[in-house]
């Protein structure tokens, strides 16, 4: 949890962990391909970069208030801690909320495709059913063993279900959001689902609990239980399949996705790599496979 | 590929879905375009570079109030866009 001044050190318990990686056991430099791929989603911002088809480095962070500069500062992120330039990329694709606004992708490709590919690559050519949770809206995408999409669904119209959701319930807690998950177990009895149809009407219901009497993680227990149930709904529209995987920054909260489980009766499947940069990754293995058939892009300053 | 938009909210699920695999070589010659009084439908190229049709993005969070005039309640007997859509790549979910 970070503290930042606006006018009161006022502490910003939504504020989730950035990362930045890098596979220090092989070297750009040997690769014949490298390509990248920004998602610039409506809360997190990504930049993946991929070498010969396999990830190689990752930077996730906080979208701010400009998509190109998100995109820039994704891809600052990565170059800082890997030493590659833009110069010694052969093709970037842009994908997610932002990506009509990446001033230096070559193309864009939504970020449907783009975590079915993400998500193929993370857990397996078994991958069928992939819900991704993101900042602002919530889809439930079908794909084949290549990671093409045959179905999806999106929506985007409330922000319950999404990880902006999650993000308020935590600064209403005062609890850091890593914590919620775990936090949500420790409740003797199972309470019911607070509101699932809208974040405010969920806030409203959660303070009301409080005052009830509820403790903090009985009224998280109730919202982890309405976010779940809100994306079940959405799955059961398109219908699950086995291999499921969840992507984005909610499939990091087990108190979500163990209650997504056992709604569905269907474990997830599991990855080692970060879910947040599904979008992402998605992007840069198609830029791979663009490059593999088109060959290389001059790049495009910024 | 089945393409669904529209949103689920507390008064119901709304959704056109759209199976690209029958709008990609439509034999109705894309009459939904004009089909829809509203004109709710947009050529486009996909992710995967086929041509297909897709509700233009204005339209997706208002489907329960845009096509309300076509329901039978707007006096309509049957939907103008899939009426139009003789492939039956169009559907409504309410």
């Amino acid at each position: 949890m970070s503290e930042q001044s606006n006018g009161a050190n006022k502490p910003e318990f939504w504020r989730w962990q950035e990362n930045v990686w890098a596979d220090e056991s092989r070297d750009w430099r040997a690769a014949k391909a490298i390509t990248v791929g920004i998602d610039v989603g409506s809360v997190s911002s990504q930049c993946v970069i991929v070498a010969d088809g396999e990830l190689y480095a990752y930077n996730s962070m906080r979208t701010g208030n400009n998509s190109p500069d998100s995109a820039k500062n994704a891809f600052k992120g990565v170059t800082e801690k890997t030493g590659l330039t833009l110069n010694d990329v052969h093709m970037v694709v842009g994908t997610g909320y932002g990506r009509v606004n990446v001033p230096f992708s070559h193309k864009a490709i939504t970020e449907i495709a783009c975590h079915a590919r993400g998500a193929n690559y993370m857990g397996g050519n078994g991958v069928r059913t992939i819900l991704d949770m993101g900042g602002q809206d919530c889809k439930a995408i079908h794909c084949d063993e290549k990671g093409k999409v045959t179905n999806f669904l999106m929506n985007d119209k409330c922000a319950a279900g999404t990880g902006r959701g999650m993000e308020v319930i935590s600064d209403l807690m005062q609890i850091p959001i890593a914590e919620l998950g775990p936090r949500s177990f420790d409740v003797d009895v199972e309470p019911e689902a607070v509101s699932s149809v809208c974040v405010v009407f969920a806030k409203s219901e959660a303070l009301g609990l409080l005052k009830a009497g509820y403790t903090k993680n009985k009224v998280i227990a109730a919202y982890c239980q309405a976010m779940a149930e809100r994306v079940v709904s959405l799955l059961e529209r398109i219908g699950v399949e086995e291999g499921f995987f969840i992507t984005g920054g909610i499939a990091k909260n087990p108190g979500v996705v163990k209650r997504i489980e056992k709604l569905l009766g269907i474990q997830a499947m599991n990855t080692k790599i970060d879910s947040q940069i599904a979008g992402a990754l998605g992007a840069a293995l198609f830029a791979n496979t663009l490059v593999t058939k088109q060959g290389a892009l001059a790049p495009i300053a910024f | 590929m089945i393409a669904n938009y529209g949103y689920k909210d507390g008064s119901g699920e709304y959704y056109i879905s759209i199976d690209t695999d029958r709008c990609i070589s439509c034999a109705a010659g894309r009459a939904c375009l004009t089909g829809c009084p509203k004109g709710m439908f947009e050529n486009m190229t996909d992710d995967y570079d086929d041509e297909v049709v897709q509700v233009k993005q204005q339209f997706r969070r208002n489907l329960a109030y845009d096509c309300a005039d076509c329901k039978p309640s707007g006096g309509h007997a049957s939907l103008p866009c899939t009426t139009a859509c003789t492939p039956g790549a169009i559907k409504h979910s309410w």
